[in-house]
């Protein structure tokens, strides 16, 4: 039901990957984002901050329940999608898309799952 | 654990709902977008399966009179065709559970519990019948009930051409049920229409036998492209409830609530000869030391059930959020919390803190949402 993009990566915090030059793009899942609802609060870490792999970094927040953003890698905050935060519910109309989060600058090849173990992770 | 499913869980599937377990229940929690499934219900009509909640029937000759002692209100005023909002307590007056009470007939009444309470108010209620000329009969597996919610909601339903109703709905007064049959296929099916719910909204809540549910949800499906009907899961229903200062059971409301903790001692009658939880109100007539209040704040963070509240001068938790969220009519966050009396005052100043953030927010009268009468 949910689509999992092929060309993108995916951690098991239900966030997706892409490299992106010399940074990586984050953003959360579809599935994540169905299962919040309409996403109406997004809180990035700040543009320049180190964020460390699997620490929070953000939220996001739906009228039903609050969703914490982990950075999947070790690295510098580049840059904050101003878009979600004046328009969160982009997070649902297109999270692989306009929906992204943020960018990190880093060295790290983190461990991620493709597509197929991302779906068979959320058992679709 | 499996959740049970309504008689319409199929029809939900098919319609792509999302599902929540909700009290032992599968149900849905939207259907595609649960600010717009909101947003209909305050702009035009949204269609709600409320199978879940529990309708138990007490009947017989005193049936007035056995409520009247196992429930806070005065039941037995009612005329038939009339509504209560009620609660049942404990013999420390603390809530089990806050119910809608029909009378059906003279002898008839109809009691809609919330589902997660089902078990314990059916058994109470069958207790406290006991020494009374009545019996209690659990119909929820027997009963869809379904709620239309919305401005349009009226012109909806009249323009069901299934419906007839005993009582036309332009003579159906807040808080009034009236009998009705569902014509369809040449079967003729009696049910319920009542002008209740709990969205702040006009509406209305049908109750029909559960193999007619699906035909009735059809047959208001039908006739609501015409209206714009969306159909609503649980969570715009929460939204809506909280935006019109309701209490949610389980959030605002606990076996250890007493009725004025949560404002609602309007709804219990001390004046009745005897009622379970009377003795202990009479004896504690002195205000308990903390009350429901309403919270607004800034910004676009909503403070959730459990987040501490805090006097921002002492800095010391003064209180509780039971339920918030950024509310999707007004566009501000706000809340409903129990705090210590001293902080009760409209525009006291407090802080909510939103997961380690001191977020400002001010007391405000309930509702925080009215709709406008016509």
């Amino acid at each position: 039901m949910s689509d999992v993009p092929s060309h993108l990566r995916y951690t098991s915090d239900h966030e997706w990957v892409l490299a992106d030059g010399d940074s990586l793009k984050i953003g959360i899942t579809r599935y994540a984002a169905d299962a919040l609802g309409d996403v109406v609060y997004v809180d990035h870490p700040a543009v320049g901050s180190s964020v460390q792999a699997g620490a929070i970094v953000g939220e996001v927040e739906s009228t039903k329940s609050v969703g914490e953003i982990f950075s999947p890698v070790t690295g510098t905050v580049v840059e904050t999608n101003q878009a979600v935060v004046d328009d969160p519910e982009l997070i649902n109309r297109d999270p692989y898309g306009e929906g992204w989060l943020f960018r990190v600058d880093t060295t790290d090849s983190p461990d991620l799952m493709d597509a197929d173990a991302y779906t068979a992770l959320i058992g679709q | 654990m499996t959740s049970r499913h309504t008689p319409l869980h199929q029809i939900h599937e098919q319609a792509g709902a999302s599902f929540t377990d909700f009290s032992g229940w599968s149900m849905p929690v939207r259907y595609s977008s649960d600010l717009a499934e909101h947003h209909a219900v305050r702009t035009t009509a949204g269609l709600f399966d409320l199978s879940h909640m529990a309708e138990i029937r007490v009947v017989g000759p005193d049936a007035a009179a056995a409520l009247d002692y196992a429930l806070s209100g005065r039941l037995s005023v009612l005329e038939p065709g009339e509504a209560k909002y009620s609660l049942m307590l404990n013999d420390r007056a603390g809530i089990i559970d806050d119910l809608v009470v029909y009378r059906l007939a003279e002898d008839d009444y109809l009691v809609v519990a919330n589902a997660g309470n089902r078990d314990e108010v059916v058994a109470e209620l069958t207790a406290r019948v006991d020494r009374f000329d009545a019996s209690v009969r659990d119909d929820t597996d027997q009963t869809v009930m379904v709620a239309v919610q919305g401005p349009v909601s009226r012109a909806l339903l009249d323009a069901v051409p299934e419906l007839h109703l005993d009582t036309e709905l332009s003579e159906l007064g807040y808080y009034r049920i009236t009998s009705a049959v569902f014509r369809a296929e040449s079967v003729d099916t009696p049910l319920w229409v009542a002008r209740t719910g709990y969205t702040g909204e006009d509406g209305f809540e049908l109750y029909i036998d559960k193999d007619r549910g699906a035909a009735l949800w059809q047959a208001v499906v039908a006739a609501g492209v015409d209206y714009d009907l969306q159909l609503c899961g649980l969570a715009a229903r929460d939204t809506l409830r909280l935006e019109a200062g309701m209490a949610l059971y389980g959030n605002e409301l606990h076996p250890t609530t007493k009725p004025a903790e949560a404002r609602l001692a309007r709804v219990v009658d001390k004046e009745k000869d005897d009622f379970v939880g009377k003795a202990w109100l009479v004896e504690h007539p002195e205000p308990s030391t903390r009350i429901l209040v309403g919270l607004v704040a800034e910004g676009r963070r909503a403070a959730r059930a459990g987040y501490p509240v805090v006097d921002p001068g002492t800095m010391d938790v003064v209180g509780q959020v039971t339920s918030g969220a950024l509310s999707p009519t007004l566009g501000y966050p706000i809340a409903m919390a129990m705090v210590e009396r001293d902080y009760k005052d409209l525009d006291t100043e407090l802080h909510l803190d939103v997961r380690g953030q001191m977020v400002p927010a001010r007391v405000v009268a309930l509702p925080f949402y009215r709709r406008r009468k016509d």
